[in-house]
């Protein structure tokens, strides 16, 4: 069984893309190889001209830590750190972050920082976990079905905090979802079946997350 | 198999590693009780045994010389049922081929044998009363490789005799050897022998008369009645007092180890049995907080509040079982091996070990409940999880800032560390008990080592500061001080030295403690009494210096009146002042100035006991001319005294500070193991969100490890109190007339425990830091809280 087969895929600088599929269609797996978490059993990865294909933890490690700004479905925010705390764990490691005030300003939680996670909603975890992926300025943003746990008002929230920081930092932001509604946001929509690329479409005019419905 | 017997077990097995560090503690617990009681158990048996089947006396008295009709009217007082006179002879022995001198007790055999303390002979046949033969203890034989067919040269009330050996025995009287005035069996230089009455009498000029007489006693008799009565018809034959079992050096010495073996059975697993309940607390809390949502699904499913309690309950008793049976098993191999090294020496014709089922029984059901009790709170809390509440997700734990770090003391610390000390906080009641847990650890193993340092501290002061003689010698009637200058004259002889010892018993108020009087010259170089900072004192010029111990034990104060009874000659009663308090480790004599030793006595200027500094390269020659001078009864040399202690303290000690370490380590990576364990298990999630956001290994392993490094470097300085505590304890425990422990630990003792401890988080840190490196990342990420 292969999670993916013959996947030929090109994430261009700046863009937003929905990978759109069902349950078992194989976006996981392949948000986990282009994330530096999974490395793929056959094929090649390469990030900016740089090969991920044999890379070992140590590189792995080193291009997440580097490039890679992560959100998840559950928000994997640290119960013991507040808010501005679970964005400075990056900061602290990154090259040239930004002020976690400064990222939590761009998620609209300026006035949240010293909360810790039992103290937030589920929308407002999940903008910490926002900021703490951009806070970095990485080159890319990879998230996992960011408004999964979220009920659609709330997802609206997060989805504009993510278009924000596409449009004013310039990150290229991958986006997996099984939801199809979401799909008008992005510039570039993939959808994936049986671990295969069953299409590729461009919008000439990606929708606000306001103004989609799910 | 029904279903949740099979999850017990996959969990038992998913479990492992923290089962097998409980089981472990628990069977650290259980083994020194199992080890120490059956022990405790087998010696005492043995020795009961011994005493009954070799009809072991209950009262003792030495004397001057009494005819033997006088025997014969002690046997008739009422409450008598045996009476034994004897002859019993202090000699000094040589063997070729060994130039130490060698002082023995030679004891009469009865013609009809000895109807009390009656001999075992291991090897060959009893004395022919027609020539110089004996019997001979069997430590002496073994020491010096003896059979029979061997000859020793024996001085007998100043005459030479050779002595042929025929046979090899051994004396309920005689099973803890000490030469003496000696602190240590020495089996080189101090030998028991039996010869036949006859012989004997003869040879020490006692024909129809005896020196000493062994009295069994009827079993409604009382002892001291007995003696009461005994000792005014005794006196005028030089009776130094009747004494009972309790006072018998032998008895003595048997019964404050065999309490020592008694404590150390209820003490130390008390310590484990508290760790190990806390740690099955700890994990089983945490099994059940995973199962939560299990737990309501079996409820939903029909499954009682009973059978889901009684399930978490089974793991806790299969875990017991594992402990518990690991423990009887190695205790009882322990036990056969403590109790075979007791037996190198206390010499025991049989030795009975035997393990008591019922006290198996009794640790099984107590350890048993302790476990079950330890983890009653997290099995009924898991029972009684109402369905709809455990089907839904556990709240996230709640942090709070602490005053701490509102005042800003975190502002320095990266995310990582806040993230340690918050949740050290967080949890403190749990963060406390595993610190407690590893500071006992670090206690146990430190009570290993204090005993050594304790017993090279005794050494030190009474050989050191207290008693700088080279040999020792004890002479067998007091004489002039005089035979001073011709000991002085002796080639090699550097300084001697005259001590007038006397023994007597002190009383005040109800107290009453039989010991001796040392009567030291005014002008002393070798030997002193150390005041309570080990110092010495100058004696006062009247009055005793007394034990602190003993002083505090009868109430006593400096300028107290005290009453001695001599036990010599007339047995006189006088009234002395307490003149000054000192510190002793063995024994518990009384001071007081030589000539005023004398003057009490209302005797001249005698000495009984000279010590000698001798040059070293003249010891040969020293110990021939020694031997030679019929007036002296016994030598004593303080380096072999001082060899055969740490001999003692190398087979004894050593392998019980062994045994310590080893249960330390057992306790101390049973709890951080588990602590470590369990963090992980928490926080397993935490950890692998931030190496997917690109924290290397080594920065999500230092979060762990950083908690366990604190827990830790926490533990070791409490464990240090609490095995200071602990040692002080046994000391006082293990304190009795015959020695007082000094509560001192050396730098050693802390730097060992602490480095054992240390050792013990570094292996589980070595463990988790493995683990860490195999976590699967992706699957964390998938999972909900």
């Amino acid at each position: 069984m292969h999670a993916l087969r013959g996947v030929d895929l090109d994430l261009f600088a700046g863009e937003l893309v929905v990978l759109l599929g069902a349950s078992g269609s194989g976006k996981s797996t392949l948000l986990n190889i282009l994330g530096g978490l999974d490395t793929a059993t056959k094929g090649e990865v390469s990030y900016c001209g740089q090969s991920l294909t044999n890379a070992r933890d140590r590189e792995l490690t080193r291009y997440r830590r580097d490039h890679v700004g992560f959100v998840f479905q559950f928000y994997n925010l640290i119960p013991s750190l507040t808010a501005r705390e679970n964005v400075a764990v990056v900061t602290e490691i990154a090259a040239n972050p930004m002020r976690p005030e400064d990222a939590l300003g761009l998620v609209g939680l300026q006035e949240r920082l010293n909360h810790f996670p039992a103290q937030m909603s589920g929308g407002e975890q999940q903008r910490v976990a926002i900021a703490r992926a951009i806070a970095k300025n990485p080159k890319v943003l990879l998230c996992d079905e960011p408004t999964g746990a979220l009920d659609s008002k709330t997802g609206t929230v997060v989805l504009d905090a993510l278009v924000r920081a596409n449009k004013e930092l310039g990150t290229t932001t991958a986006i997996i979802t099984h939801n199809a509604g979401i799909a008008a946001i992005a510039d570039r929509v993939i959808l994936l079946g049986d671990g295969r690329i069953t299409d590729i479409h461009h919008n000439a005019h990606p929708l606000k997350p306001a103004e989609v419905s799910w | 198999m029904r279903a949740l017997t099979l999850k017990l077990w996959r969990e038992l097995w998913h479990l492992r590693g923290q089962v097998l560090a409980i089981a472990l503690v628990m069977a650290g617990g259980v083994s020194v009780c199992v080890m120490s009681l059956s022990t405790y158990d087998s010696l005492l048996t043995t020795r009961d045994t011994y005493y009954r089947e070799h009809g072991f006396a209950d009262i003792f008295a030495n004397l001057k010389r009494a005819p033997k009709s006088l025997a014969r009217r002690i046997e008739a007082l009422p409450g008598i049922a045996s009476v034994e006179p004897r002859v019993v002879a202090k000699v000094n022995l040589s063997l070729p081929d060994f130039s130490d001198p060698i002082s023995g007790v030679l004891v009469s055999i009865p013609a009809a044998g000895p109807r009390l303390n009656r001999l075992h002979i291991a090897a060959g046949r009893m004395p022919d009363s027609r020539r110089d033969e004996v019997l001979i203890s069997d430590t002496f034989a073994a020491a010096h490789n003896l059979s029979s067919g061997a000859a020793i040269q024996a001085v007998i009330n100043g005459r030479k005799r050779e002595l042929t050996v025929v046979g090899i025995a051994l004396s309920p009287e005689y099973i803890y050897q000490i030469p003496p005035g000696s602190i240590m069996p020495d089996f080189a230089r101090f030998g028991v022998m039996w010869m036949p009455e006859q012989r004997l009498a003869t040879a020490f000029n006692m024909e129809g008369a005896f020196n000493d007489i062994v009295i069994q006693v009827q079993p409604q008799a009382t002892i001291q009645d007995i003696i009461d009565q005994l000792d005014p018809m005794l006196q005028p034959y030089g009776g130094q007092g009747a004494y009972g079992r309790d006072l018998q050096l032998s008895n003595r010495f048997l019964r404050e180890e065999f309490n020592g073996l008694k404590m150390m059975a209820y003490l130390f697993p008390a310590i484990f049995l508290s760790v190990a309940v806390f740690l099955i607390n700890v994990v089983v809390a945490r099994l059940v907080s995973t199962q939560r949502d299990l737990v309501a699904v079996l409820k939903a499913f029909g499954y009682s509040t009973g059978a889901i309690a009684w399930h978490y309950a089974k793991l806790v008793i299969l875990i017991s079982i594992l402990g518990i049976g690991t423990g009887v098993g190695a205790g009882a191999w322990l036990g056969r091996g403590m109790t075979s090294l007791y037996t190198e020496f206390y010499r025991f014709p049989v030795l009975l070990y035997q393990v008591d089922p019922t006290m198996v029984l009794a640790v099984v059901l107590i350890t048993t409940a302790f476990a079950l009790v330890g983890s009653l709170r997290a099995v009924l809390h898991a029972a009684n999880i109402a369905p709809a509440e455990g089907m839904r997700p556990e709240n996230p734990p709640t942090y709070r800032l602490s005053w701490l770090e509102q005042a800003g003391f975190y502002k320095p610390l990266a995310q990582t560390s806040r993230m340690i000390l918050r949740h050290l906080q967080r949890r403190a009641g749990k963060s406390l008990l595993a610190i407690v847990g590893i500071a006992l650890a670090c206690a146990i193993m430190m009570v290993g080592n204090f005993q050594q340092d304790a017993a090279k501290l005794m050494m030190h002061v009474q050989f050191q500061l207290a008693q700088k003689q080279d040999l020792e010698l004890t002479l067998i009637e007091p004489a002039a001080d005089q035979v001073l200058s011709s000991l002085s004259a002796l080639l090699g002889v550097r300084y001697a030295e005259g001590i007038r010892s006397v023994p007597v018993t002190i009383r005040h108020q109800q107290h009453e403690y039989r010991t001796s009087i040392h009567g030291l010259p005014r002008e002393r170089h070798l030997q002193h009494a150390l005041d309570t900072e080990l110092k010495p004192i100058q004696l006062p010029s009247a009055g005793i210096v007394l034990t602190k111990r003993l002083a505090d034990n009868f109430n006593l104060n400096v300028g107290d009146q005290v009453e001695v009874e001599i036990h010599e000659g007339q047995r006189p009663r006088r009234m002395v002042q307490v003149n000054g308090l000192s510190q002793q480790y063995f024994d518990m004599a009384i001071y007081m100035r030589r000539d005023k030793l004398n003057e009490l006595l209302h005797e001249g200027p005698v000495i009984n006991r000279v010590a000698l500094a001798i040059d070293e390269r003249y010891q040969n020659d020293i110990y021939r001319r020694l031997k030679e001078i019929p007036r002296i009864a016994g030598i004593s040399i303080r380096q072999s005294v001082i060899a055969s202690f740490h001999d003692a303290l190398q087979r004894v000690l050593v392998a019980f500070t062994l045994i310590n370490a080893i249960l330390g380590t057992v306790i101390a990576f049973g709890v951080v193991y588990n602590t470590i364990r369990i963090a992980l298990a928490e926080r397993g999630r935490e950890l692998a969100s931030l190496r997917v956001l690109g924290y290397t290994r080594g920065e999500v392993a230092y979060i762990l490890l950083g908690e366990l490094s604190l827990l830790t470097l926490a533990a070791i300085p409490i464990g240090f109190l609490l095995g200071a505590a602990l040692c002080g304890f046994m000391a006082s425990m293990m304190a009795s007339d015959l020695y007082r422990i000094p509560l001192v630990l050396s730098a050693y003792t802390y730097a060992f425990s602490a480095l054992v401890v240390i050792l013990s988080a570094a292996a589980s840190g070595a463990i988790v830091w493995w683990r860490i490196r195999n976590m699967d990342l992706v699957a964390v990420l998938k999972t909900r809280e």
